[in-house]
C-alpha cells in the first residue's frame, strides 16, 4: 500500500511518501521556525497560514522525488491531534479532499504515536515490546508499548514538557527561539561542575516528571549572578551547562527506572529533544550498564515529519482502519486511549 | 460546464453544482464549527442529487475569504485537496462579493443599483466592499478593506439607490450617517451561498481564469493582525 503522509499539527509542514513494500520513498519538509523565532514562540494563525501555502507544493515535490503521479496514491494519512486546532484543520481538510478525489481511505494518525513509531523507520528497527521516552517540546512521557496501539503511559510531565523547559531556560539566558539546539550549543563551552541544578522528582520513586522548578531554580541563578555582576558569557555557558546537564541526568534516571518497571530491555526515544546529543550519550551509557539497547530515529525524524504520520498510518490502513465520520481534528488526545490495530 | 462550489466564510456551511445546463444544486447548512463535519458529506450528496461524479466538473470554486480565518481555510483545504486531486483548475470568490450577488438576486435589485457589504471582523472592526450592479452580477467598485464602523465609506456621489447586506450591517448604528442614512434598504441576514459562488465564478472559469491548486489561497484582507512580536 502506497501512502501519503501529511503533518501539520505545529509549525512544521512535513509530508512524505510511505510503501509497505518499498518503505519510505520520498519526504520533504518546511519549518517555519524561522518565521516564528521573531515572535518568540509558535503563533497559532500564522503557522496555520503557512500550512495553506505550502502543503501542496511539498506534496508535488515528494511525489517527483519518488518519481510517482498522483494516480499512484493508495491511501491518504494526516496528523489528526494532538495540536494547534487551525493548524491541524488544514491536513484533515486537504487529506479528507484528496481521498474523495482519489476515492481511497483516509486516516486520521495520532502525532505522538507516529514519534515512537518513528524508529521503525531507520535499518535496525525495534522489536516490541520496547519502553518509549516521548520527549518534545510539548510533551515528556514514558509509555510501554507492546505493539501498535498497545501503548501503556507510565509517567508524565506534572507542568512544562522538557523541551518547552529548554525553550524557556533559552528565554532567560538570551537565546532566540528555539532554544533547545541553542542552549545545547552554549552549554559545550560551559565548565561542568560549577553549579548543580536539581534533578526533579527523582528522589523519590515514581516515573513523573516536573521541570517547573527547574525553571525556577534557572531563574534565580541567573538574576543572582546578575546581581552580583558576574552574569558574562562564561557564567551562561556554565548555567546552560548545569540546566542540560539537569534534564538529561533526570530523563535518564527515569529512563532506567522505566525499563525496570516494564521489564524491558529496548528503550526508544523520539521527539524533538531526542536530537540532544548528550542525552543520546547518557542513556546509551545507562542502556549499556542494563544490558538494554537504545533505539532513536534518524535526526529529521526527531523532529515533526510527514515520514512518521505515513507510515504509522500505513500500519493502520493495512488492518482495515480509516476515518469513518469525516476530518478529525483532536487538539488534545491521550495517547493511551488509542485502540490496537486488529 | 460542471462547477463544484464551496463555502465556510461564515458560520454556515454549503456547497454547490452548477451544471452545464445552468441549474444549480446547493446543500446548506447553518451550525458554528460544524464544517469539518459537513462540508465533504455535502459534496457528495450533491454528486448524488446532479446524478454527476466530481470527475465530471470542469472547475472548482470556493470563497476566499474575508471571513473567519479558521473556517474559510477548511473549504481553502477542501478545495486544494480535491483540485489536486482531480487536476481541476480553480476559481476564489470573495465572500464579499458573493453576498452582494445573494442580495441583487434574491431582492431583484436593478441594473446600476449600489451594493455596501459588510461583515462583522470582531476586534471593533467590519470587512467592507462596494459593489455595483451590471448584468445581474456585482462589480467591485472600492477595494475590500478591514475598517473601523465608524470609518466605512461610499464612493463619491454617484447618485445611484444603494443596498447595505450582510452580518456587519448589525453594526450600522455605528457608521456614518453619510453611509447608513443613504440606504434604500438593509438585509443584515445575508449570509455567503456557494450557489452564489458558483454563478459568479462561472464566467472567470469558462474563460481559463481559473488558477492551479496550490494558488487557491484564503484572502484575509486582516493580515496586519497585532501578533506582538518579542521585545517590542
Amino acid at each position: 500500500m502506497r501512502v501519503l503522509g501529511i503533518e501539520t499539527s505545529c509549525d512544521e509542514t512535513g509530508v512524505a511518501l510511505y510503501d509497505s513494500e518499498q518503505g519510505l520513498l520520498a519526504h520533504a519538509l518546511y519549518s517555519q521556525v524561522g518565521m516564528h523565532a521573531d515572535y518568540g514562540g509558535v503563533v497559532p494563525e500564522l503557522a496555520s497560514r503557512d500550512h495553506v501555502r505550502k502543503l501542496l507544493p511539498l506534496c508535488d515535490q515528494v511525489l517527483a522525488e519518488a518519481g510517482c503521479s498522483r494516480a499512484d496514491l493508495e491511501a491518504i494519512a494526516y496528523t489528526a491531534g494532538p495540536g494547534l486546532i487551525g493548524a491541524l484543520m488544514v491536513g484533515g481538510s486537504v487529506a479528507h479532499a484528496m481521498g474523495l478525489a482519489f476515492d481511497c481511505p483516509v486516516l486520521g494518525v495520532h502525532h505522538m504515536e507516529g514519534h515512537l513509531l518513528a524508529p521503525m523507520l531507520e535499518e535496525h528497527p525495534p522489536a516490541f515490546p520496547f519502553v518509549a521516552l516521548l520527549v518534545s517540546g510539548g510533551h515528556t512521557q514514558l509509555v510501554r508499548v507492546s505493539g501498535i496501539g498497545e501503548y501503556e503511559l507510565l509517567g508524565d510531565s506534572v507542568d512544562d514538557a522538557a523541551g518547552e523547559a529548554f525553550d524557556k531556560a533559552a528565554k532567560m539566558l538570551g537565546l532566540p527561539y528555539p532554544g533547545g539546539p541553542q542552549v545545547s550549543a552554549l552549554a559545550e563551552k560551559g565548565i561542568d561542575g560549577r553549579f548543580r541544578f536539581p534533578r526533579p522528582m527523582t528522589d523519590r520513586p515514581g516515573l513523573a516528571f516536573s521541570f517547573s522548578g527547574l525553571k525556577t531554580y534557572t531563574r534565580n541563578t541567573i538574576e543572582a549572578l546578575r546581581e552580583q555582576g558576574d552574569l558574562d558569557e562564561q557564567a551562561k555557558a556554565d548555567v546552560a551547562r548545569a540546566f542540560e546537564a539537569a534534564v538529561v541526568d533526570t530523563l535518564t534516571i527515569k529512563c532506567r527506572r522505566a525499563l525496570k518497571a516494564a521489564d524491558c530491555h529496548r528503550l526508544v526515544i523520539a521527539g524533538g529533544v531526542s536530537a540532544n546529543k548528550r542525552l543520546r550519550e547518557a542513556l546509551e551509557t545507562m542502556a549499556d550498564k542494563q544490558r538494554a539497547e537504545v533505539f532513536y530515529a534518524r535526526p529529521e525524524f526527531c523532529t515533526d515529519n510527514g515520514a512518521m504520520i505515513a507510515y504509522a498510518g500505513c500500519q493502520r490502513l493495512l488492518a482495515g482502519q480509516h476515518d469513518e465520520s469525516g476530518i478529525v481534528a483532536t487538539p488534545r488526545w491521550p495517547l493511551d486511549s488509542l485502540a490496537p490495530i486488529p | 460546464m460542471n462547477l463544484l462550489a464551496v463555502d465556510t466564510t461564515a458560520d454556515a456551511c454549503s456547497a454547490a453544482i452548477l451544471m452545464q445546463d445552468g441549474r444549480i444544486h446547493e446543500r446548506c447548512i447553518v451550525e458554528p464549527r460544524g464544517h469539518t463535519r459537513h462540508l465533504l458529506p455535502m459534496a457528495r450528496e450533491l454528486t448524488h442529487a446532479t446524478g454527476l461524479s466530481l470527475s465530471d466538473m470542469d472547475a472548482l470554486a470556493f470563497g476566499r475569504g474575508p471571513g473567519s480565518f479558521t473556517g474559510l481555510r477548511i473549504a481553502t483545504g477542501v478545495v486544494q485537496g480535491l483540485a489536486w486531486g482531480l487536476s481541476l483548475p480553480v476559481v476564489p470568490v470573495s465572500s464579499l462579493a458573493t453576498v452582494a450577488a445573494g442580495a441583487i438576486r434574491q431582492h431583484g435589485l436593478s441594473d446600476g443599483s449600489g451594493i455596501a457589504v459588510a461583515f462583522d471582523a470582531r476586534m471593533g472592526e467590519v470587512y467592507w466592499g462596494c459593489f455595483v450592479q451590471r448584468d445581474g452580477l456585482p462589480e467591485p467598485v472600492s477595494q475590500e478593506c478591514v475598517v473601523a464602523p465608524e470609518s466605512v465609506t461610499l464612493p463619491a456621489g454617484d447618485g445611484r439607490p444603494w443596498f447595505g447586506a450582510g452580518s456587519g450591517w448589525r453594526l450600522s448604528d455605528q457608521f456614518p450617517a453619510s453611509v447608513s442614512q443613504t440606504m434604500e434598504a438593509c438585509y443584515p441576514d445575508r449570509i455567503p451561498h456557494a450557489a452564489d459562488i458558483a454563478r459568479l465564478a462561472l464566467g472567470p472559469a469558462e474563460s481559463g481564469q481559473g488558477v492551479p491548486a496550490e494558488e487557491a489561497i484564503p484572502v484575509y484582507i486582516r493580515d496586519e493582525v497585532a501578533w506582538k512580536k518579542s521585545g517590542s
